[in-house]
Parts: structure tokens; sequence; C-alpha cells
């Protein structure tokens, strides 16, 4: 990001097909003492603005490893990452901060709810450092928890804490939403209303949208299935029919 | 309010124990601070006004006898501003219901009343009737100490004289703010007086009519004052001149001089140990706090939220607690730095407090604090953001646990399950385990340091009164008398032993260094009054030459071997040069010792005394002061219990103060380490802890496994903070010492009794607290959150 300015975000249908993000030979290796974990044996992948990706894969197949290196929380260890025009594997701490706080939105699979806030300072954390935001309401209300706005982290479900989290990561209107195992705690009913509420995301708000999970039955709702083994992609295949989450069952 | 504020706002709240605790080290490094630098400070100004408002004299001069004709040569001399003469007269009073020798200096003053130079404040009464020739105006401690009033009488045996005395008022003077007589280790207000009375009713007593024997004089500005008192001295010679001297050589002056010194390193000494030491637990308290948020951190840079502004909030955060601290620590050091001024005052005797809070002190202490806090939470935060938030997100690994050496040397089989939960913990993260035994150490370090001066004084009293000055009592002449008192002496009812002394004032000089101090002749073989060496073994005046007392060699520079030029300042005042044979151990006073007759010879005189130490039956000592108060050569008598007793009086409001101060503090500080150190350990470990009880380990079970930890580190750092404690102790003891007394690095036992109940009562106490929060351990939350 030389400039925040100058990748601004694309609107839904102008260029269907621009490529957000593109790694080339991406390779992670983890040292866990005297053991060297390959997490990714080198990754090339094209994502493209406006549609919904699902990551799929078994544990310590490389999903996570990817999503946080693509939102910047990760550095690679070999290969290049592209976000738009700008090398992500480049880039300084100040730009990756910039380029978190402007384009990335995230979801994490423990929620990552600052427990001394409420639901819609938790949003406001973010949307006050954000460039165009919505409100924390207007948010919230996008997840149907319009009327959940004072409660603590303590004082939700485990469903709704994870749509606040959502709501926190939509809130600043990214680019990108990238979502680690979002209903990985959550039981399958309250897995669906989270997936709505990032479905209906994807569709009203154009947001690239990248969902980890393990659960095959999840990819019904993707435009795109990446499946992930042992740190290489084992196959790509898209969804000519998607499902809406309604239809999902686990 | 922005979210982040109101985050910080309600994470304060929830830490409120910790914070509190956190504040309460900061609260007590800075209240030392500010109470000693600001009593400091306040007696500072107190002195300075007290002397300008009252015309403190820069000049003073004792002489035998001058005509009053004299004192206009004198104005004339340059350099002089002001001349004041005097007639000086030391007496023996007779108090009413009161047994025990006083005695007293009576002063004259202008007849008006109102002196020129170190005027009087009269507190009570009024000044002298000069119509009246036997009123006198008394020092206030010494009416206090007797409940006298203006218009009781008492006693007093002038020029061998008696004659009984009105008291007209009360006051006090800039010439004895620290009223102590002249070879006294602490001021004496029930046995040594100060009186003021009119010049004609006293020179008629004295037989001084149109004579004085002392001068007070000020100096002009830019005046040179080695060159006045070497003119002085030489005008006064002809009438007996016993030497001028400066402001510094004063007594009062010089008492206050050094005793504000030693406050001044003990106000500079005292606050950095303890603000140091509330630093560095600051740090480590607050870095490890905010590494426990190390997952919400990385949460915040997700969201975007770069490493300053992370850094920033957790500044806040941190700096609220600091500055609750700091405003909790002026307000308690101000508080007692009034009370420790006050109770000063009681023993500096000044009309008036000016107690200033000084700005530049209180701004110090808080930049420290507030830096050392800084510094942790920078550490702390830059440790956690330096990780990529992924990392930082994860559950941090299973921690490397190896069997400790104790199992490895097969000793394992020994300890419990628990035990060896124990042991690992410690020994897997040995750096942490340090800094919490330091930090505990520290806090029993300052708790030796601020009371082992009991013990010190106890055994420099030891030392001096009871190892080195074995006699009961002292008694001085008036003038040198000849040896033949002694056997006057000898057959007074109820004296056991006697044994001469000569007694001379001299100035010291070696290569550039002088010291205004006196010369004592004794006797060989006597066994009342001993010369100690460094192992405080018995020695004999030496044959010939001089010893000195150790710390006057010091300041002199003065070694066994050099000679030392000795003016004398009585008499015919002979200029001498005394090779320096030794040095003796005295942790009170520096004077010079020399033998009896080898000191006469110097003096070119015959077999003359100054005084004589007595052993004297208990049950005849009141008789023996009677008998004594009616001689008329005698000057003065000091009963060494007295001594002893009022050293302690003196001395021991404050002592007793700053040692419960202390106390407070460091049982503060250590309370507030160990109960830090437990809240954070419960943070990083409770996960574990519940695994265990959900296992079906029991309370009690977990509760030994946690504060097991807790006491080893407690008990691991008492010898640490025994051996610091008394590292600092002789720092301080050094730091400290001055022309009136060294004090000794003595640290008895209770010393580290009472420091070890303190840090051992205060980690009882946060281990209760700690132990009720781990019985109410939420097993089914902590398990659920994380894989």
């Amino acid at each position: 990001m030389k400039d925040s300015g100058t990748v601004s975000m694309r609107g839904k249908g102008e260029q269907e097909t621009a490529v957000v993000f593109r790694t080339i030979g991406l390779t992670k290796v983890y040292t866990m003492g005297a053991v060297q974990v390959h997490a990714l044996r080198g990754i090339d992948l094209e994502l493209y603005a406006g549609e919904l990706v699902v990551l799929l894969g078994p544990s310590g197949s490389g999903k996570s490893t990817l999503l946080n290196i693509l939102g910047g929380l990760d550095t690679a260890t070999g290969g290049t990452v592209f976000y738009r025009d700008t090398e992500l594997t480049r880039a300084t701490e100040k730009q990756l901060t910039d380029y978190r706080r402007f384009h990335v939105g995230f979801v994490f699979q423990f929620y990552n709810l600052i427990p001394s806030l409420t639901a819609r300072e938790n949003v406001a954390a973010v949307t006050e450092i954000a460039q165009a935001p919505m409100t924390p309401e207007e948010a919230l209300g996008l997840v149907n928890l319009g009327e959940r706005l004072d409660h603590f982290p303590s004082q939700l479900s485990g469903g709704e804490q994870q749509r606040v989290a959502i709501a926190r990561a939509i809130s600043k209107n990214p680019a990108v939403l990238l979502c680690d195992e979002p209903t990985g705690a959550l039981d399958s009913e309250t897995g669906v209303v989270v997936l709505e509420a990032l479905d209906q995301v994807n569709r009203r708000l154009g947001t690239t949208t990248v969902i980890i999970t393990h659960n095959a039955d999840i990819a019904g709702m993707a435009d795109r299935v990446i499946h992930l083994s042992n740190g290489l992609i084992s196959e790509i295949t898209r969804n000519i029919a998607k499902k809406s989450p309604q239809e999902l069952h686990w | 309010m922005k979210a982040l504020d109101q985050k910080l706002r309600r994470d304060l709240w929830k830490m409120k124990g910790q914070a509190l605790a956190i504040a309460l080290v900061i609260a007590s490094g800075v209240a030392t601070f500010v109470m000693l630098i600001g009593t400091m400070h306040s007696l500072n100004v107190t002195r300075d006004r007290f002397y300008q408002d009252y015309r403190f004299g820069d000049v003073f001069a004792p002489l035998k006898r001058a005509p009053d004709s004299l004192a206009e040569r004198i104005r004339e001399l340059p350099g002089i501003a002001y001349v004041e003469t005097r007639v000086v007269a030391d007496v023996k009073l007779d108090i009413p219901n009161f047994s025990e020798p006083v005695t007293a200096k009576l002063v004259s003053i202008p007849d008006s009343g109102d002196p020129l130079l170190n005027r009087l404040y009269i507190r009570r009464g009024r000044s002298i009737d000069p119509a009246k020739d036997n009123e006198v105006i008394v020092s206030e401690a010494f009416a206090e100490a007797h409940r006298f009033s203006p218009g009781d009488r008492f006693g007093a045996v002038i020029n061998g004289r008696r004659k009984r005395l009105v008291i007209a008022g009360t006051a006090l003077s800039p010439e004895f703010v620290l009223q102590a007589r002249p070879g006294a280790i602490s001021p004496d207000y029930r046995r040594y007086a100060i009186l003021w009375m009119g010049r004609t009713a006293l020179g008629t007593a004295y037989n001084m009519d149109g004579a004085f024997n002392d001068l007070v004089a000020t100096l002009e500005p830019g005046a040179v004052l080695d060159d006045v008192l070497l003119r002085l001295d030489d005008i006064l010679d002809t009438y007996g001149g016993l030497g001028s001297y400066g402001r510094a050589d004063q007594l009062s002056n010089r008492f206050l001089t050094e005793e504000f010194k030693q406050l001044q390193r003990s106000a500079e000494i005292f606050p950095t140990v303890f603000i140091a030491v509330a630093a560095f637990l600051l740090n480590v308290v607050i870095s490890r706090t905010v590494s426990t948020q190390r997952e919400q951190i990385a949460a915040l840079k997700a969201f975007g939220y770069s490493n300053l502004a992370v850094g920033v909030h957790y500044i806040k955060l941190v700096m609220l607690i600091v500055l609750i601290g700091i405003a909790g620590g002026i307000a308690a050091g101000s508080r007692l730095g009034q009370g420790l001024a006050n109770i000063y005052m009681e023993f500096y005797r000044f009309p008036f407090l000016l107690y200033e809070l000084r700005l530049a002190a209180v701004l110090t202490a808080a930049m420290i604090t507030a830096a050392a806090a800084i510094a942790g939470t920078v550490y702390a935060v830059r440790k956690a953001v330096l990780l990529p938030p992924a990392e930082a997100m994860r559950p941090e690994p299973p921690a490397q646990y190896r069997r400790t050496t104790i199992e490895r040397l097969g000793l394992g089989r020994l300890l419990s399950q628990p035990t060896r939960i124990v042991f690992r913990n410690i020994e897997r993260r040995p750096f942490k385990s340090l800094l919490t035994v330091t930090g505990i150490s520290l806090a029993c370090a300052i708790m030796i340091a601020g009371t082992f001066s009991k013990d010190a004084v106890d055994f420099m009293v030891d030392v001096q009164f009871r190892l080195s000055q074995r006699e009961d009592m002292t008694v001085t002449f008036t003038d040198p008398v000849s040896r033949k008192a002694l056997y006057e002496l000898k057959g007074l009812q109820g004296v056991e032993h006697a044994e001469v002394f000569r007694s001379v004032p001299v100035r010291m000089r070696y290569e550039h260094r002088t010291y205004r101090t006196s010369i004592r002749g004794m006797d060989p073989g006597g066994h009342l009054h001993y010369l100690l060496d460094r192992q405080l073994t018995p020695l004999e005046p030496p044959p010939d030459g001089i010893v000195l007392t150790d710390y006057l060699g010091f300041l002199l520079g003065a070694r066994p071997g050099d000679l030392l030029t000795i003016e004398v300042l009585e008499g015919e005042r002979p200029v001498r040069q005394v090779p320096v044979v030794g040095l003796v151990n005295q942790y009170i006073g520096l004077m010079g010792y020399m033998d009896l007759s080898e000191l006469n010879r110097l003096m070119r005189e015959g077999h003359a005394v100054s005084g004589a130490y007595l052993a004297a039956d208990q049950l005849y000592q009141a008789d023996l002061y009677r008998t004594l108060v009616q001689m008329p050569r005698v000057a003065g008598t000091v009963v060494r219990q007295d001594e002893i007793r009022n050293f302690y009086d003196t001395q021991a409001e404050a002592l007793l103060f700053f040692t419960y101060i202390a106390s407070l503090l460091a049982g503060t500080i250590a309370f507030g380490v160990v109960y830090n150190s437990a809240r954070i350990s419960l943070a990083e470990r409770s996960r574990e802890l519940a695994s265990l009880r959900v296992l079906g380990y029991t309370r009690a079970e977990i509760s030994y496994i946690f504060l097991g930890e807790l006491a080893l580190f407690t008990l691991t750092s008492l010898p640490l903070g025994f051996l610091i404690g008394r590292g600092i102790a002789a720092y301080v003891a050094h730091a400290i010492e001055s022309d009136l007394f060294r004090v000794p690095v003595v640290v008895e036992p209770r010393t580290y009794a009472l420091a070890a109940t303190v840090v051992l009562v205060s980690a009882c106490l946060s281990g209760l607290i700690v132990r009720r929060k781990l019985d109410h351990l939420n097993l089914v939350a902590v398990l659920k959150t994380k894989e």
C-alpha cells in the first residue's frame, strides 16, 4: 500500500473478474522447538472480487495459515502474495496495519471480542478507525442483533457473539472478509444463522469473502471451493448451483 | 467516549484490586520522596528565615575580659558590619524539686531588652525590666521541660554567689536553635538551660562592669571571613581571646548543619531506594499484566490498530494507575512530611515552621514513577505487538516442561504430584521466578534499611557509654586547677573512684585542612574512660604524640606517623607540632587524646586538670549532686545515665516515626508485589488449575500447587532480602556519617525478624485473597473458551 487511496474498493459488477488476491509459490514453515512444520508447501491461487470462496480441508492442511497470510496477520516464508497491485509479502509494518485497517475484515473461530466492551462498543472499536464505515447500529442490524446493542460478550450466546464479530468485521465496509472457522464453535442451527449473515454481506455489499471450514457441507454456499490438503491445493471446484445457507445441513 | 477508552475504564475497574496494589506501591515510593524532601526543604527554609529575621551573627569571639571601649575599635575593622559585646557566664542552677545537676549559659542582652544581633523571639511573658536585677528570660525548651511560667523563680550560682532569679518570659534565639551543652551528644532540655539577663545586672553579678567577655558581629557583604577572624584575634589576643570563629563553627549552627546534612542524605537515599524499588516492581508488574492481554492486543492489531495506538492505549491504562498512586503518594507524603517536620520542631527550636512542598520534588517523584511505568508498558506491548497477530491469537503451545533437577537426581519419588508441578513450574520460567523473588526481597530489604538505625544507635550508645565512658559522672571545673582537686573529690561521700583529665580547646591543622576541637589528656592506667581500637579493645593513652578519633583522622587526612600542627585556643595559645601515633574508634564526637603529663608539657603548665571522671555509689548520688552544685569551682556535672536517657528521649520519637513509616511502606510494597505476582499467576494459570479441579483435585490441592509456589518464592526471597537490606544499610550508614557521629553498620536479629514478619504477613494476606479467588474458579467457563 503505497497510499491507501490508490487501492480503492471497486463496486460489484464493475469488474467481476478483477483479481483481489494472487499468491505465487507461497510457503510457510513453522519452527516449533526442534520440529519444522511445513504448513504451506507452494500455493498458487487467485481470488476474484465479489466471490465467496470456501477453503476446505482437514485440520493441519494449512487453511488458517493461508488465510492469516492473506489477511496480513502472519508472514510468509517464501513466495509472494499480491493484494490487488500491492505485494503483501514485501509490505512494511505500517503498510500491513493500514491494509488491515482499511481493507480487511476478520471473523475468528473464537470471536475474539473484547470482553470489557459491549456489542456496540466492540463494533465501534473498529468503525472509529475506519474510513467511511457504517454505524455500529447499522452493522449489528445487518446481523440481526439490533436489539442487543448494549450487551457484553459474556451476556451473549456463542452464535450472537460470532454475529457481533461479523458485524465488527463488515462495519468498515471492507473489500475482503476473511472468516476462520466462523461456525467451528457453534451448533449447526446457530451456524446457519451466522452463515446467513455472511452470505447476505457478500450478496448485498459485494465483499470478497473467504470462509475456512473443515465441514464439507458448508462448501455448498460458495462460488468456488478450494480444497487444501497437506499444505497444497488439491482441487478447486466451482458450484454451478449455489445453495443458500438454509439449505445446508450438517 | 471512544470504544478503546471505554475498554480502558472497564479493564481498570475489573483489575481494581491489582491496580490498587500497584497504586499503593507507587504511593509508598512517592510518599517517602515527598515526605523527606519536603521536610528537609521546609526545615532549610525555616532556618534561613529565622537566621535572617533574627539577625544571627556571622562571627563569634569569646575572650577573658576586655573594656567596653574596645568595641569601637572592633567596629572599625574592615569587613565588620555590626558588633555587639556581651557578658556570657556558665552558671549552675538550683531548680526546686529537681535534684539532678543543671547547668546554664547566662547571656547578657542590652538593658533595653532588645539585642542588636541574635535577637530573641519572645514566646511567653515579656522581655526584662532593666530596673530589676534578678529578671531573666529562659529558653523555651528548658521552660517547657520544667513547666516554668513567667513569674516562677529558681536559684542560680553566678560567680560563686547564689542568686534568686525570676522568669520574665520565655524565648527562642537563632544562636540556640539546637540547645546542646558543649561536648554533649544531644540536646538536653532538662539539665541545660539558656538564660538571658540584662547587661547591667549580669555585669554586676559577674564582675564585668564596663567590660565584656564575648562578642558577636556580622560581616559586610563581600568580606572574607578568615581575614576578619585574623584581625579580630590580633586585637583580642591581649584580652585573653579564646579564638574567634565563624558561623560554621558556632555550636548550635554546626549541630544543625551536620544534622541537616544527615537528613539531607537520608532524604536523598531513602526515597531513591524506595522509588527505585517501586519503579522496578511497577515495571515487572505492568509488563506481566500487559502480557496477559496478548490476545486482545492481537485482535486490536488484526482490526488495523497500529502498534502505536495499542501502545498508547496501554500507556493510558498504566498512567491512570500511576496517577492515582502519585496523587495518593503526594497527599500522604505531605501529611507525613508535616508530621515529621513537627517532630523535628521539638528538636530544633524554631519559632515557626514554614512548611513548603517543593514542586520540583513532587515533579521528580512523579516523573520517575511515570517513566518506570511507561518503560514497563512499552516493553510488554512491544513484546506483544512484535508477534504477528495470527501467532499471538493462537493458543500458546503447550509450555515446554522437563523433569526438574531434583527429579533427575532421583529424588522425584519423594515429591508428591502437586509438589512436582510446583517445582517444574518454577524451573520452567527461571527469569520470571527470579523477578518475583527479587521483588519480594527488595521489600524485605527496604524494611531492614528503614529500621536498622535503632540497632545502630543502640550499638553506638553501648560502645560509647558502656565500653568507653564507664564513669558515672563527669565533673568539670570553671578553670584548670591543680591535681590536688582530685583528693578533694575522692574525699566526698559516695565517690568510689576518681580520675582526672585535662581538656584543651585547639585548632588542628594538617596540610591545608583544619578542624576545631579539643584534646583530652588522660592518665595512663585509668579504668573509667577507655580509648578503643577498631576491635573495641581498650588502649592506653600514648606515652608521646597524639591519637585521633578515626573520623577526625579521615577528615584531616592525617595518618599515624604524620606531624600535626596544634594551635591551642586558650591561655598562652601556643602552636605545637605533635606526631599522630594512632587512631581510635569512636562513633560520637571528634577529638584527640594525649597522655595527661604530655599535654601539660605541651601547654607549658604544671599539673593542671580540667575535670574528673567519678565512679559513685548509687546510694549517695543525689547527695553527691547537691554537694557538687555547691562547690564554687565545679562548673558542671554530667551524669552518664542521664546522658543515655536523654539521648534516647530526644532521638526516640523521630526514630520511631521513621521506623513506623518504613514498616508501613515496606509492608505495602511487600503486599503489592506478592499480591500482584499471585494475581498474574492466577490469570496465567487459571485454566490449568481449573482443569485439575475438573479432574478431581480438591480446592486444597490446587491451592497448594498455586500458593506453594508463592510460599517458596517468599521463603527464598527472605535471605536475599536480608543481604540486600544489609547492603543498603551499610550504604546509608556510610552516607550519613558526619562530625557529630558515625553510624556503625549493625543489624540485629530482631530487625531481620521484623522484616521477615512484615513480608510473611503481607504474603499470607495476599495468599488468602487469592485463595478466595481460587475457590471460586468457574470450571465450566474456563474450560469452554479454548481448545
